[in-house]
């Protein structure tokens, strides 16, 4: 007997396929229930309201907190729920700051989108928005809190996904907020710049720092030479924007419209990602026959590294010192490119194309920095890219593709595949087995690291040694995998690190997409991409090769150590600098500080605060001091205890007090 | 400045084995031991329990009996519960507020004396409308008296004044 | 019903067996503490030592007294329930209860009552109405029409002494459900009670317990709710500082019938008192073996903790306060799940209001028949009540629910009063139930039976039981308007309807406030109010709604009149009053003319006065400058 279990939507009969709950059964019933707050990647949060149903008696619930039960009669278009659906909108809407137009979410709204699609013609609630400041601090991110609609997808993306939780919630009721934690910049806290809260934000509370404008200020100079760098993710990705399906390859078309653009010339992230397969291939040979710190951890992907760097500094001396492919091809650029292009070297500037938001942050890293100029000058992302075709005019999908400029735009399949999960450790794969066997005729590929799952293990086996490696998506993941090294539940020797769900064709710089295939379908298409291409190993690069005899010589020699490699630091405690600073600030006005802890308060500090407060209200001490209550200074058996300066005033009283600040102000004059 | 150490701190997280889950009781103990919760200190919980600080931000600045900053010496709570709603309560805010020259904003003099807090009900219905000064409970309180306890304690402070 | 109850709670707890000359019984509640008993407690330590007697504070104390004949027993009880008139002292056996009073009153009670047995008349309480003096609660009105079950020990027992509690028989009922019962037959026996929680919405708390106990697992919890945050109720600090081992009673026999090993009680910070006899009432029963690895003996483990709030009213809602004691922001989260399938830390877990845990202990000992006698068919039992606002008598009463609101504010309330406190005949206007959730009760409603479903028909609750009483001269736009500020207020934030819907109805009875409603402002205001109480996560933000729905139900001429009439009837809100002197009180001094920043008063000296209503500005200088009073509407 089929037992199969349905529900009936409008009247229509839907298959309960094991759906986590009823807002998906409906959707795959071909109705879309509006939401903003449901996101199949996170935890359920029900805040929304949008996806209220009418359960036949049981009235109206959030579709996204309901399991399926079958036979369940389901309307989703009662009267009722229009003018819910219509409130809720109207309401986030009184509180938005609505200048759409000028929005960089614009198109991509899910606000604008469903308050269209609901006709609301006009919001009859009093606008409550009050104009906040932005917060753009970082080189990466802004965020504007007049546009957020608390929907909490950016929150739980950083916490539930990549494990970090760098905002949250604060406050309570209509001062909530999301924000990093005290309110400071994202750029004062954890966040890895991964830019997965942009990507999964509804409206423009969230987004990339554009760097557009200098892009094309640099296209303006005459005297100045532009070259770029497009990822791989890149090509599978933007034609998004045009109305193209996600997966179409449109390489030829971006290379056009760069060069339409104005770009000089136009290479490929991939020749580098080549590089960087070689690099790293033999810098693990090197770890296992030179007991050199295993596992090796991928270094490509800027997200992880300061996530290490922040988390797990015990781990530095296992990440590969390679370079990233985007910062390989900018130090190989600004090293043989003014030769080449026949251009001073302070006017070349290199460009890349990132699908990622992180890269903007590597590329500003002072590391990747020479004489203060750095190796990549400005990185767009996929979106910034496609934004700059769309207001030239350009009709992308009918350019006629060109061919990529040489050297540095030669590449393989394997800097190709470096765009998806897995991507990086079977080009590496492809190096390795070659290397270790000497065999150069074995099929290419190593499906075995293929896939979506977030933690995957493989075993290879080369010349009778077996290697185990694992990849990893998404930081969450790699807390675990860490955690689970740390305490010796597992071990590897070669980790692949991808901050974002699905690796860089997810990243955070591509294409606004809601639709849930999206990944998938640019991943199938980048080893699509592979395929098609005549070589596959990076190896087999003869550009790479010929690189090396005339710029690099050996492999992991000095010049490439010095051009190609890199170090990295602890940023643990990232608090340390925060209190240090309070003593290290040279301050115009003379800082007091009274402790008002409770050891303290209990020997009377609090009325030495107002006496000293009256006092200097009435002298002429009101200008150069800055009086104010702070906590323990740990001295709490000798209280109370004010701070002048970098001065500690211990069992103080009025009169201490002020002969100390009279004295420091003397020795200030 | 020496880094600090904040060994009470540490001494409250370890009474409570920095099991995760007793972030609130931690912040209440810190606050009495503080007196408000310092950004550093907030930190460096959120550092030994292993938990983001922007959670902990997160859970202080949620509940209204946190303090983000230094509070008066003597802190008075008015209950702004129904009973004592219906009885006035409002009155007795606005008298206070205009004697100590506060706001709705602004709720610590700038000598550091008072704070001015309202809570939703503080469960003394019967005495309506309610005032708490620290630790003592005021009932059936009106504007006048509730002024004269104020002043009765700003006279006092300044008498300490001279002493101090 | 009355005696029948007392015959019943007397068939249960034994009186104390304390050999002493006299005992003295004070009030160390919340209310009588802040009208000052702890000082005259300390009189009484002194005056009665001076007397030449012995003092017991604790029962120990007076059972190992060497010389009981002239040993005086000193004992502080729970809130007594009569607020209003604390400190409450009452002198036993005699049952004398002395009101207001004062430490210098102290040396007079022990030589006149205590020695002479003479009644202090000026101490005792008068009846509003008639006037007479009453001598004990079987005299005094407010007592007398109350059926004290749940509360009964509240004003006895000494709440620091678990000595107290065990002796009276305290305890017994967790024992019988330890070893003479089994989990199924617990369940089955609170669900035949027919109790149901008294905390919120009535829901039956066998079903609950049920529905815990059948889930797979080890681990599970009991919570007890006394994050009693509606304002204008008090019932569950009166429980917890006043016979705190009931709470905890009940929560070992919901442990034992759900499965349970560990309990939390969450105390919201407001009270703590409750905090503190709570805590030291866990402590007393670790020691003495009820609570702990090894309940009674049985084998099993009850570990309880006392959890203190930090301030946030929606941590009341169940799926916010296990947030809460996780550690989170207090944030609900969307039912199902339910807290019985995945509560505390994702396990089953129980969470019942203090008063339906305090009231377990009584249905184990009386078993469901007797139960149910009390109360009416549907929700059998008593119910406190926090009685407060324009009423003569305020403070905690318990009824059998069922009761007429007739009863509750004309017998035991005395009747309704002025702003002055004076009782008027005509005054009652509503009585808001159930806090910000609930709705309003009219005159329409003084017969109506007081019970979980009678209310719900009327689209009201009795929520955790706040009754604030509201006379004539209360705008009943104002009254909406202080509910949606309060819940506006405590609004988690998390969802649309409930954060930016709260905040709107508030801009929106502004507008009504202040004359700067239209028609559609009334129709926007209503379309709002079903949509946040249909659509809103939790039951906060559902019942927000409520004050605003059910004033606009009885009451819809009042907002009618602000709205088109630009009037306050009740003459509150202050931007619709128009400025006025009554030219039979004025006198011409042009006192008030002189003070008008604006000039808007005219009039020459020695004749009445009139003001401009378009130029005045309504800053009051002038009505606080008349000696008159005959300045009206500023």
């Amino acid at each position: 007997m089929n037992k199969k279990a349905f529900i009936y939507v409008d009247g229509i009969k839907a298959p309960i396929n094991g759906e986590r709950n009823l807002l998906e059964v409906i959707r795959k019933a071909n109705i879309d229930i509006p939401t903003f707050c449901y996101h199949s990647e996170l935890s359920v949060y029900g805040a929304c309201r949008m996806c209220m149903v009418d359960v036949e008696g049981q009235g109206l619930m959030a579709s996204c907190s309901v399991a399926p039960q079958p036979d369940m009669k389901v309307k989703t278009n009662t009267a009722e729920i229009r003018e819910l659906r219509k409130i809720a909108v109207e309401l986030l809407l009184a509180n938005h700051e609505k200048s759409c137009p000028t929005c960089k979410r614009s198109a991509t709204c899910k606000l604008q989108d469903l308050g269209r699609k609901l006709g609301i013609d006009k919001v009859r609630f009093k606008p409550i928005n009050k104009q906040q400041p932005l917060e753009d601090a970082s080189q990466v991110l802004v965020r504007d809190p007049n546009k957020c609609i608390l929907c909490g997808d950016c929150v739980r993306m950083c916490a539930e996904v990549q494990g970090i939780g760098a905002i949250d919630f604060a406050y309570r009721g209509h001062d909530v907020a999301v924000l990093p934690a005290f309110g400071k910049s994202l750029d004062k806290v954890e966040c890895v710049f991964c830019g997965q809260c942009a990507r999964v934000c509804p409206t423009g509370a969230l987004t990339a720092k554009s760097h557009v404008q200098e892009v094309w200020k640099a296209l303006d100079d005459k005297n100045k030479k532009v070259v770029v760098q497009i990822a791989p993710a890149v090509r599978v990705a933007i034609g998004e924007m045009f109305g193209k399906e996600p997966g179409t390859v449109s390489t030829g078309q971006i290379v056009s419209a760069l060069k339409i653009l104005g770009f000089d010339r136009v290479y490929d992230t991939c020749f580098a990602a080549d590089l960087t397969v070689i690099e790293e291939g033999s810098e693990f040979i090197r770890r296992v026959t030179q007991d050199g710190a295993l596992p090796q951890f991928t270094s490509c992907c800027p997200g992880w590294v300061k996530f290490v760097e922040q988390y797990y500094p015990e781990y530095l001396d296992n990440l590969s010192t390679c370079r990233s492919p985007q910062q390989m091809f900018g130090s190989l650029a600004k090293k043989i490119l003014p030769d080449d292009l026949n251009v001073a070297p302070k006017d070349l500037v290199v460009v890349s194309i990132m699908p990622c938001t992180a890269k903007k942050f590597e590329a500003a890293r002072p590391e990747f920095l020479r004489d203060e100029i750095p190796d990549v000058d400005y990185v767009l992302t996929t979106q910034e890219l496609g934004q700059m075709i769309e207001s030239s005019g350009i009709n992308f999908v009918n350019l006629q593709p060109e061919s990529l400029d040489l050297p540095l735009g030669f590449k393989t399949g394997a800097g190709v595949i470096f765009g998806n999960t897995g991507g990086v450790s079977e080009a590496v794969l492809r190096f390795l087995n070659e290397k270790l066997t000497g065999n150069t005729q074995d099929n290419f590929e190593f499906t075995e690291v293929r896939g979506t799952e977030g933690i995957r293990e493989a075993q290879v086996t080369f010349d009778g040694k077996t290697y185990s490696l694992a990849v990893v998506h998404g930081l969450g993941n790699a807390r675990k995998l860490i955690e689970n090294i740390k305490n010796g539940s597992c071990r590897y020797d070669l980790i692949e690190v991808m901050s974002c769900p699905g690796g860089c064709i997810g990243g955070a710089g591509q294409p606004i997409s809601f639709d849930s295939d999206t990944r998938e379908k640019r991943t199938k298409a980048l080893y699509e991409a592979d395929k098609m291409l005549q070589l596959h190993k990076s190896q087999e690069n003869p550009y790479i090769k010929k690189c090396y005899d005339t710029h690099l010589g050996e492999v992991g020699g000095a010049v490439a150590h010095h051009l190609l490699h890199t170090h990295y630091k602890s940023r643990k405690r990232i608090h340390d600098a925060d209190l240090s600073l309070m003593a290290s600030k040279e301050a115009q006005q003379l800082e007091i500080r009274v402790c008002v802890g409770t050891s303290c308060y209990l020997r009377g500090s609090q009325d030495l605060l107002h006496a000293l407060l009256c006092d200097i209200h009435h002298s002429d001490l009101k200008d150069k001091v800055d009086v104010k209550a702070t906590f323990c200074f740990e001295k709490c058996s000798q209280g109370p205890v004010v701070r002048i300066g970098d001065k500690l005033v211990t069992s103080a009283t009025l009169e201490k007090v002020k002969e100390e600040i009279e004295s420091q102000l003397r020795k200030r004059q | 400045m020496p880094l600090r150490k904040f060994e009470k701190v540490c001494e409250i997280i370890n009474t409570y084995n920095k099991d995760k889950s007793k972030l609130i009781p931690i912040l209440q103990d810190v606050q009495r031991e503080y007196r408000y919760l310092p950004e550093e200190i907030m930190a460096y919980i959120a550092t030994s329990l292993d938990i983001p600080p922007a959670k902990v931000f997160g859970v202080a600045s949620f509940y209204a009996h946190f303090a983000l900053e230094p509070r008066g010496k003597h802190i008075i709570r008015l209950c702004c519960g129904t009973a004592c709603h219906v009885k006035g309560s409002l009155g007795l805010l606005e008298a206070l507020r205009k004697r100590l020259n506060l706001t709705a904003e602004k709720h610590t003099t700038d000598d550091m004396l008072f704070t001015i807090e309202t809570v939703s009900c503080l469960g003394a219905c019967g005495l309506a409308p309610v005032m708490v000064i620290n630790e003592d409970v005021y009932g059936q309180v009106t504007p006048v008296m509730a002024v004269n306890l104020v002043e009765k304690i700003m006279i006092e402070e300044n008498g300490n004044e001279t002493g101090a | 019903m009355k005696q029948a109850l007392n015959n019943m709670f007397d068939d249960i707890y034994k009186p104390l067996d304390e050999p002493c000359a006299g005992k003295i019984v004070i009030c160390t509640g919340t209310g009588c503490v802040a009208s000052g008993s702890l000082k005259v407690l300390q009189a009484f330590t002194e005056e009665i030592r001076k007397a030449g007697f012995d003092v017991a504070q604790t029962l120990p104390e007076a059972k190992e007294s060497t010389r009981p004949d002239s040993t005086v027993r000193l004992s502080k009880s729970g809130c007594q329930g009569f607020c209003q008139m604390g400190p409450l002292v009452t002198v036993l056996p005699e049952n004398i209860l002395y009101t207001k009073v004062k430490p210098e009153d102290v040396a007079e009670i022990v030589t006149e009552t205590l020695l002479n047995k003479r009644v202090i008349e000026r101490l005792l309480y008068k009846d509003p109405v008639t006037k007479e003096p009453c001598q004990g609660q079987n005299e005094i009105v407010f007592y007398k029409r109350q059926s004290r079950f749940v509360l009964k020990m509240c004003g006895e027992l000494d709440p620091e002494s678990i000595d107290e509690y065990i002796e009276r028989g305290g305890y017994d009922a967790a024992k019988k459900a330890y070893s003479d019962m089994t989990p199924e037959q617990i369940c089955k026996m609170i669900l035949e009670s027919g109790l149901r929680g008294r905390g919120g919405g009535g829901f039956p708390t066998g079903r609950k317990w049920e529905l815990t106990r059948i889930q797979p697992g080890d681990k599970k919890y009991v919570i007890c709710n006394g994050d009693e945050g509606d304002p204008g109720a008090f019932m569950d600090r009166s429980v917890m500082e006043g016979n705190p081992h009931s709470v905890i009673e009940g929560i070992m026999i919901a442990a034992r019938a759900v499965g349970a090993d560990e309990a939390y009680i969450y105390v919201r910070m407001e009270y703590p008192l409750a905090v503190k006899r709570l805590r030291k009432a866990v402590e007393a029963a670790e020691s003495k073996g009820v609570l702990g690895k090894n309940v009674l003996g049985s084998g099993r483990q009850l570990i309880c903790h006392v959890m203190e709030g930090a301030g946030a009213f929606v941590c009341g809602e169940e799926t916010a306060l296990i947030s809460s004691i996780e550690g989170k922001r207090g944030m609900p989260s969307p039912k199902p799940p339910f807290p019985a399938q995945k509560g505390l830390n994702g396990k089953p877990t129980v969470i019942n209001n203090v008063e339906t845990l305090a009231t377990i202990p009584l249905i184990v000992n009386l078993g469901v028949e007797k139960f149910r006698k009390i109360g009416n068919e549907k929700s059998p039992g008593t119910k406190t009540f926090a009685l407060s606002g324009h009423v003569a008598n305020t403070g905690l009463i318990e009824v059998p629910l069922g009761i007429t609101l007739r009863e509750i504010i004309y017998d035991i309330g005395g009747g309704v009063t002025d702003k002055h406190g004076t009782i008027t005949n005509d005054g009652f206007k509503i009585v808001q139930i159930g806090g910000p959730s609930g709705g309003c009760l009219t005159e329409q409603h003084l017969e109506l039976s007081l019970d979980f479903d009678s209310l719900r028909e009327i689209g009201a609750m009795i929520g955790s039981g706040g009754l604030v009483l509201m006379n004539k001269n209360t705008c009943m736009v104002s009254v909406a308007h202080y509910f949606m500020q309060f819940t506006q207020n405590e609004s988690c934030g998390k969802c649309v309807l409930c954060r930016e819907g709260t905040k709107q109805m508030l801009y929106l009875l502004e507008d009504i406030m202040n004359g700067q409603a239209t028609a559609q402002t009334l129709e926007l205001l209503e379309q709002l109010a079903r949509v946040v109480q249909k659509g809103s996560l939790c039951g906060l933000g559902k019942t927000a709604p409520n004050p605003v729905l059910s004033t606009l139900r009885y009451f819809r001429d009042e907002y009618e009149a602000h709205v088109f009439g630009k009037r306050c009837p009740a003459g509150q809100c202050k931007a619709l009053l128009v400025p006025e002197i009554d030219p039979e009180k004025c006198k011409g001094c042009t006192l008030c003319a002189r003070k008008c920043p604006v000039e808007a008063i005219t009039g020459e000296r020695g004749k009445p006065h009139t003001i401009d209503p378009e130029k005045c500005i309504k800053c009051g200088a002038c009505a606080a400058a008349c000696k008159f009073l005959a300045v009206t509407g500023v």
